[in-house]
Order: structure tokens, then sequence, then C-alpha cells
């Protein structure tokens, strides 16, 4: 049994609108406010993680030469917006290894004041492997609508059902001060949208924010000694999957596998999840995610996020900070699900607090569903 | 009505040629492995399932049927944005392999998971002369 690793620190940026800021100037604030929670200071830190919708290919060096680090572990893996989850996955093998100790992670972006079109703009460039993507006005809405005509066609789900996600998610912002939109919606708000690519309506998708955020991973020793109560890593996974050859069954997404690493490595079933961060980039999205890591079976997912059981207070809470379809999405948002979560398992989320939560799960998805996409997925739980 | 969809020409690099130089002759081309029998798309130098460069190009019969599709309605992309509503779909080729294309030729709502399809060809928004575009449309 290796050593325990935990999560010591987190910080969400409150920005949701940012002109006035780069992004990295947006990962050293949110640095600066992980690091303080839990009464580290920058020297501490070994090693560097990070991502972005801005960085480049040297991205990751650029930002620690931004806060001044010289750290002796970097990771920069990319896998859209799923990235933040695998870094903690990585973290803890790099921290059970001894490749480093104190692990930041590290999240920031102006989307939204940059006015990136992310959701509706084609993919993709002139390279060759684009080539075979770029003629034909593949959107990042598109490829998930495809997922929900198939789910659709195969299970006979309903846009209401798809619905219910966003109205869910929508209540739980109303409970977050920190939300961008918190004006209660109804499933007949969501239908009457524009349909952006059919079946999915402009309320079924996440919105666009500027923000970031910040994790502090290190091993549970040590962050006993630290100011936070440390939430210790019970178990993870992460995978790649993509389309095209073989003809794959196109509702089966990367979830499927990294979700069964996850709980087969922390031991614990699907009874033992309190709650559930679950990357909601589309509603669709959701209840895909849901069925393939087995909280239902597949093509159960439309009857699954109906009578409440995804709201706070039923059998599944789901993003309890309103998600990336109501609280904030600046481009990737995959840092703010282990946020919450840490979050909700100290007990320090007010009204939209989970009574009692001592075992959650975190699930990112990047890139496009139906065509690549990544996985990560991390089970979480109090320290005890 | 919509507008035309603009394609945007694609980059072609030596490995993907004899696809798009075949879509200029008004064929589809595929890719099989002679080492184990694999057909695969995209085109690429080495079979997906054996790593073994013994790869042979042969003419796909063209069609199909609909594994998915969306009836794009916003696109920001300059090619696109005048051509909304257009149908991105997935079709399953016969011969077993998945392309992501166009359905054109009729109405959004007349397109089916599950419609019978057939490949045609057109040019790219900027005319390239040897290549062409398959795009898919009902039998």
């Amino acid at each position: 049994m290796s050593a325990r690793v935990a999560l010591a620190g987190v910080y969400e940026h409150p920005t949701r609108w940012a002109p006035d800021k780069t992004s990295s100037q947006i990962m050293a604030e949110s640095a600066r406010g992980a690091l303080q929670e839990c009464g580290l200071a920058l020297k501490d830190v070994d090693g560097l993680f990070a991502a972005g919708m801005e960085m480049g290919a040297m991205g990751v060096v650029q930002l620690a030469e931004y806060l001044n680090l010289k750290p002796r572990y970097v990771d920069g893996t990319n896998i859209g917006g799923s990235s933040f989850v695998a870094h903690v996955r990585h973290a803890a093998g790099a921290i059970q290894a001894g490749l480093c100790e104190v692990a930041l992670i590290l999240y920031g972006s102006t989307a939204a004041s940059n006015a990136m079109a992310i959701g509706t703009a084609g993919r993709a460039g002139s390279d060759p492997a684009a080539g075979f993507v770029s003629p034909y006005g593949l959107t990042t809405v598109g490829g998930y609508a495809m997922a929900a005509r198939r789910h659709m066609h195969l299970y006979g789900t309903r846009s209401e059902q798809l619905a219910e996600i966003a109205v869910t998610m929508r209540r739980h912002a109303a409970l977050n001060p920190a939300a961008k939109m918190r004006q209660e919606i109804t499933i007949e708000d969501v239908l009457s949208s524009r349909v952006i690519s059919d079946p999915l309506h402009l309320l079924d998708c996440c919105i666009i924010s500027d923000g970031g955020g910040a994790l502090v991973v290190t091993s549970l020793e040590r962050a006993r000694d630290l100011a936070r109560p440390p939430v210790q890593l019970l178990g993870s996974g992460e995978a790649v999957w993509h389309q095209e050859i073989g003809a794959p069954d196109m509702l089966s997404i990367a979830a499927s596998q990294s979700g069964a690493e996850a709980f087969r490595t922390a031991g614990v079933s699907h009874d033992d999840i309190d709650f559930a961060m679950i990357y909601d980039s589309f509603t669709i999205t959701v209840l895909l995610t849901l069925e393939s890591l087995g909280f239902c079976k597949p093509g159960e997912g439309g009857d699954f996020v109906s009578d409440g059981r995804i709201g706070l207070g039923g059998a599944l809470p789901l993003n309890l900070d309103g998600g990336g379809l109501s609280s904030n999405h600046p481009g990737m948002r995959g840092i703010f699900l282990v946020i919450e979560a840490v979050k909700q398992l100290r007990g320090e989320c007010g009204d939209r607090q989970v009574e009692g939560a001592e075992t959650a799960l975190a699930h990112g998805t990047g890139g496009l569903l139906s065509t690549l996409h990544s996985g990560a997925t991390l089970i979480l739980g109090r320290d005890r | 009505m919509s507008g035309e969809i603009r394609h945007p020409r694609p980059g072609v690099d030596w490995e993907t040629r004899a696809y798009w130089e075949g879509c200029g002759r008004g064929e589809l081309v595929l890719q099989r492995c002679r080492a184990c029998g694999t057909t695969q798309h995209r085109p690429r130098a080495l079979c997906v399932s054996c790593l073994s460069d013994e790869i042979e190009h042969f003419v796909a019969s063209g069609r199909g049927r609909v594994h998915s599709y969306t009836v794009t309605h916003q696109n920001q992309t300059p090619a696109f944005r005048e051509a909304v509503p257009y149908v991105l779909a997935y079709v399953d080729l016969e011969e077993g392999v998945r392309i992501l294309s166009n359905v054109v030729g009729c109405a959004p709502e007349e397109v089916k998971i599950g419609l019978p399809v057939r490949v045609e060809f057109t040019q790219p928004a900027e005319p390239a002369g040897e290549i062409a575009i398959p795009r898919f449309r009902p039998e």
C-alpha cells in the first residue's frame, strides 16, 4: 500500500468576468489563495501542474517563470477540461514515488472577456489530421449533440429529461453566491431557448466565464499538520477514447474506463458516494457520464436524473456549486469539480451543503464526446 | 433555406494524399492492412491493429447509414455562419468504418438515424483541382 495522499488546500477564484486580469495573474492569485488557506508558502511548492487554453507548448515552463518557481517535478498534461482531475492523480503518483512533496495544480482563463466562441466555433485548423473534421463544420456543441441524438434514438430519452439537469444545476447556483447565473429556470425555459445544435438548446449548454483555481496536493501525513482538514484521495482513473476505427458504441464513453478503475482502487461502491461532481459541459454530458460511471444502466439516465434525485437533498446530489451550466466555465472546468468536492467534504458550503457528506466522486470529461475525448475520475473522502 | 456550405480546404500530406486524390477522381478510398485484414479510416501509414506498414488502398462502395447527426444552427466560423442550418453526421460505411461528414440533398428534418446514404463529391471553397470533399445524400 503506497503512502496516502490528500488535498491540503483549494481555492476557487471568485471572478467570473476579468477584463482587467491576465490568465497568468488569475493562476497566481489562485495559487496564493490555496497556499494561504493551508498555511504553506510558494517556497514549499516543488511540483507544478497546469494546462490552459491560453498556454502554449511550453506553457508550464512560462508559468514557472511567472511564479518564480523552480519545481523538481512538472506536468503540463493537457487532455482537455478534465486535465486538472488527471493532474491530481498524477500528483499523487509523483508524491508516492518521492518525486515531489507539495504539488500545486493551477488553472486560469479569461475566456469570456476574450470573447472566445468555445462551443460554436468550428473545430480544428488546416493540419492533415484536422482535414477529416474541418470541412464539415463540427462544433463542440455538435459533437455532444450527436451523442444526445443517438441516445434519444436508442432509448427514447426526451429533451425534458435533459432539461431537468439544467434546471437542477441552476437551482444549486441560486444557493451559491459566487455563481454567475443564479435566477432559477424551468424545464419550459430550457425547451424554449433557441436550438444551438439539435437536439441541444442554449440552456443545455454551459456558460462561458472567466475564472481559475488552485489545488494543493501533498501526503496525508503532511496535510494533517496543515491548517485545513485534509481530504483524502481514495481512488482514481483516467482514459482517452476516440471514434471512427471499428465504429465503437458512441454512447459508451471514457468514464466507463476511468470510473471503473477509480471505484476499484478506492475500494468503495456506488452506494458509498454521497454526492458527485460531474463535468456538465452540456446536459447530455452529465447523463452519459452517470451511465458510464455505473450509477445507472445504459439508457436509464433520463429516468435517473428525474424526480429530484440529482438535486440537493436527493439520493445523488450533483454539482452543488451550480456547475458549468450555471456557476462558471472558463473554457476548461475540471479544477472546479475538485474544489467544490473538497469544500463539501470539509462541510464549508453553507446553504448548498450536502449534510454529513463523507465520500464524493469527481469526474471530468475533456474534448468532445462522439469524437476524441478523455475522462478522469477521482474518489475523495473525509480524513478519518 | 440555408446557404451552401463553403467547405474549408483540408490540409493534405503524404499519409492522406491517396484519400483526397481519390475523392478528386470521384472515389471514396479506404485503407486495408495486408498483414491482418483490418480496414481503417482516417488514413495513416501504419495499421492501427498490428502496426504493419503493408497498407493497401481500395475503393469503397460509398454507401452507408447515418449513425448519428445534428442539425447545426449556430457556427461562428465564417465558412459555416451562413450555411446554417446544416446537417453534420457520422456515417457508418458498409466496409465497417465510421466517417464524419455532412448530409445534403434533403431537408434537415428528413435526416434520421439509420438513413441509407451514398457519397457524392464537391469542390472545397477554394477549388483545389486534384482533390474534392466527400459528403453524403440520401440513397
